[in-house]
């Protein structure tokens, strides 16, 4: 009888311990974005997200971030558009012709690889690459940059989508006399939820990168003014108000990161919403 | 896919369908009569919009394989000007890191990196995959819908603000607490805990960092590979009369380690790329630390750090493509044998 008791003991122990880890992962969550909050509250004003910064904004002058958030959401959008261009025929691709050839294990990897690369590499890559071409640090040499990080995202959760269609699906369609072609347009209907998913978490990784804009995108106080011109990103303007020696800078900086942070989570909550709406439809 | 493609195929209407040999295959063999076009209008459009969707996506296909080799082709080329001065080994061996002096040993920078990746691993693993396991073994589906949030919340933070809170608390944390504590008991004994930096931004602050940062990666491939694991398993087990610990430490234990294994090597690959978050919290000083409150230099972060510099110092350029290759070189020999492990068990990540 003791030997059992001791059993039950152990169990009920490990049970306290896992429960422990994981209500420490949610502390810490509240930690960060509580901390976050607190401090990024008493810097929030209008000002901060209507206006561009003036002059002396890095001295504890007027202005706000508005050519971050535009120029952010710009580059992430150009990045999310230009990634799902490679990345949604290639997946589909796979799906439809390749099946289980070699190609489609070889496209796989090659997608496995460049979700491996650290963004700072990409940044590295795109900064020799833009001096190959000639080009200066501009909107579209960013948005190039970080298309590189948000394209293995894309692809890969795509790709998840659309093994989980059912192969009778596909059998009954082919039964029909279609031409694998014609075939995409089901798996197409089927998956467009979790494609917009697959996309609206691929631009939400890009909004939030600050490595591979670096030193592609350049960083400008002006707003955006044209794929040529250069253009800030949230990440970076919060990197450079946090090293201004001055306090109303910094808490700022603690404001720009509340206004990032909200972004992401309303793009995470918007891809729960739509892939819940949208995943009406679907045949499963 | 099972479906193969059959030899022939029709497409036109059905009274074509008695004539014996009407293909439109990929390649029609010599010996196939092609049928009269009053027949196949519309079928023959139909193929040839297949033939060409499949030709434009396979094009799409190779261009992406295509666009990886030359990320590498391109890195190569880049960081070979810094190797004909100076031998690889000696490069990569060095600790002196004076681009004025045209001395580039990177010995520091990749210390720096291994060392904080390591220490970030020893704090995040434990809780991380026990948080897997609560998630896979323990939970409801209700109240895995109430505790799954959470882990995707903290992935989804982005790195700059990781790298802010690392200043806004774990800093001054590691200043006031965790230092003087730490540091008085047991640094006067061992060295690696000597506190020789006052500051906080240390090894042990990047650590934390990113131990909170691979934490929701490790638990959500943990959580996959263990729901992989058949069910009969554990209901054999259960049924025998063990407990749920008994069930997943002596069974569930044995199928899932290998893609748990999987999950930490993947989860240090990522952590030894990352950059903003480190390079805010970690002090950036380009010497070996010695002890866990020492300031250190990761290779991202001095890639990051040197290149509005660079364009003055000859072959600066060249020691950082040097330096990125390093970087990728090592993460991706980690990440893709996790990955190929993982997708092998029959996990997604």
């Amino acid at each position: 009888m003791k030997h059992n008791q001791r059993r039950k003991l152990i169990d009920k122990i490990m049970r306290w311990v896992l429960r422990l880890s994981i209500g420490g992962a949610t502390v810490i969550l509240l930690l960060i974005v509580g901390i976050i909050t607190w401090r990024g509250i008493p810097g929030l004003s209008w000002e901060m997200i209507s206006k561009p910064p003036e002059g002396s904004f890095y001295l504890g002058g007027g202005g706000g971030v508005l050519n971050a958030i535009l120029g952010s959401l710009l580059l992430a959008t150009g990045a999310t558009l230009l990634a799902s261009l490679i990345a949604v025929p290639v997946v589909l691709y796979i799906h439809t012709y390749a099946g289980r050839s070699r190609l489609a294990d070889w496209l796989r990897l090659t997608l496995d690889v460049m979700w491996g690369i650290p963004s700072i590499v990409y940044g590295a890559f795109g900064f020799s690459l833009m001096i190959l071409v000639g080009l200066r640090a501009s909107l579209l040499a960013g948005i190039v940059t970080v298309a590189f990080v948000a394209l293995p995202i894309l692809a890969r959760t795509f790709d998840e989508v659309l093994i989980l269609v059912p192969k009778e699906l596909r059998e009954s369609t082919l039964a029909l006399g279609t031409t694998r072609f014609e075939m995409l347009g089901m798996l197409l209907k089927q998956t467009l939820p979790g494609l917009l998913t697959a996309v609206l978490l691929a631009f939400g990784r890009a909004i939030g990168d600050g490595a591979a804009p670096m030193f592609t995108a350049g960083y400008t106080d002006r707003l955006p003014g044209g794929l040529t011109q250069p253009v800030a990103t949230l990440p970076l303007s919060i990197f450079f108000q946090l090293s201004a020696p001055f306090k109303e800078v910094q808490t700022r900086a603690y404001a720009s990161a509340l206004i990032l942070t909200a972004i992401i989570l309303l793009i995470s909550f918007l891809a729960q919403y739509t892939s819940r709406r949208l995943g009406r439809n679907v045949i499963r | 896919m099972e479906i193969t493609r059959p030899e022939s195929v029709n497409y036109g209407p059905v009274e074509s369908v008695v004539r014996p040999s009407v293909a439109i295959g990929r390649e029609a063999t010599p010996e196939r009569t092609a049928p009269p076009d009053s027949h196949r209008g519309r079928g023959r459009m139909r193929a040839f919009k297949n033939t060409f969707a499949r030709r434009s996506l396979f094009v799409a296909a190779i261009l992406l394989i295509l666009l990886l080799v030359s990320i590498g082709v391109v890195l190569v080329t880049e960081a070979l000007p810094i190797l004909r001065n100076h031998s690889l080994v000696d490069l990569l061996t060095s600790q002196d890191w004076r681009p004025t002096h045209n001395a580039f040993g990177l010995l520091p920078f990749i210390a720096g990196s291994f060392i904080v990746t390591f220490f970030a691993m020893l704090l995040g693993v434990v809780p991380a995959v026990l948080s897997g396991i609560y998630l896979a073994e323990y939970t409801s589906s209700r109240r895995r819908s109430m505790v799954k949030p959470v882990v995707d919340l903290l992935a989804g933070i982005p790195s700059v603000v990781y790298g802010l809170w690392g200043i806004l608390f774990v800093v001054p944390l590691i200043r006031e607490v965790i230092a003087p504590a730490l540091g008085d008991t047991l640094g006067t004994r061992w060295s690696l805990f000597a506190i020789t930096n006052p500051s906080g931004y240390s090894v042990l602050a990047g650590a934390i960092v990113l131990a909170i940062m691979v934490f929701p990666l490790i638990v959500a491939v943990t959580d996959e590979v263990l729901r992989n694991i058949p069910r009969q398993l554990r209901e054999s087990t259960l049924a025998m009369g063990a407990t749920r610990w008994e069930t997943t430490w002596c069974v569930v234990r044995y199928a899932g380690l290998p893609g748990i294994a999987a999950a930490v090597v993947l989860a240090f690959s990522r952590a030894f790329g990352e950059t903003l978050a480190i390079m805010m919290v970690i002090g950036n000083t380009p010497l070996i630390p010695n002890s866990i409150f020492d300031a250190a230099y990761p290779l991202p972060a001095l890639i990051a750090n040197a290149y509005s510099e660079m364009m003055s110092v000859p072959q600066y350029q060249s020691a950082l493509m040097l330096a990125a290759l390093v970087l990728l070189c090592v993460v991706l020999m980690f990440n893709v044998a996790a990955r190929r492990v993982i997708v092998r068990l029959g996990a997604r990540v």
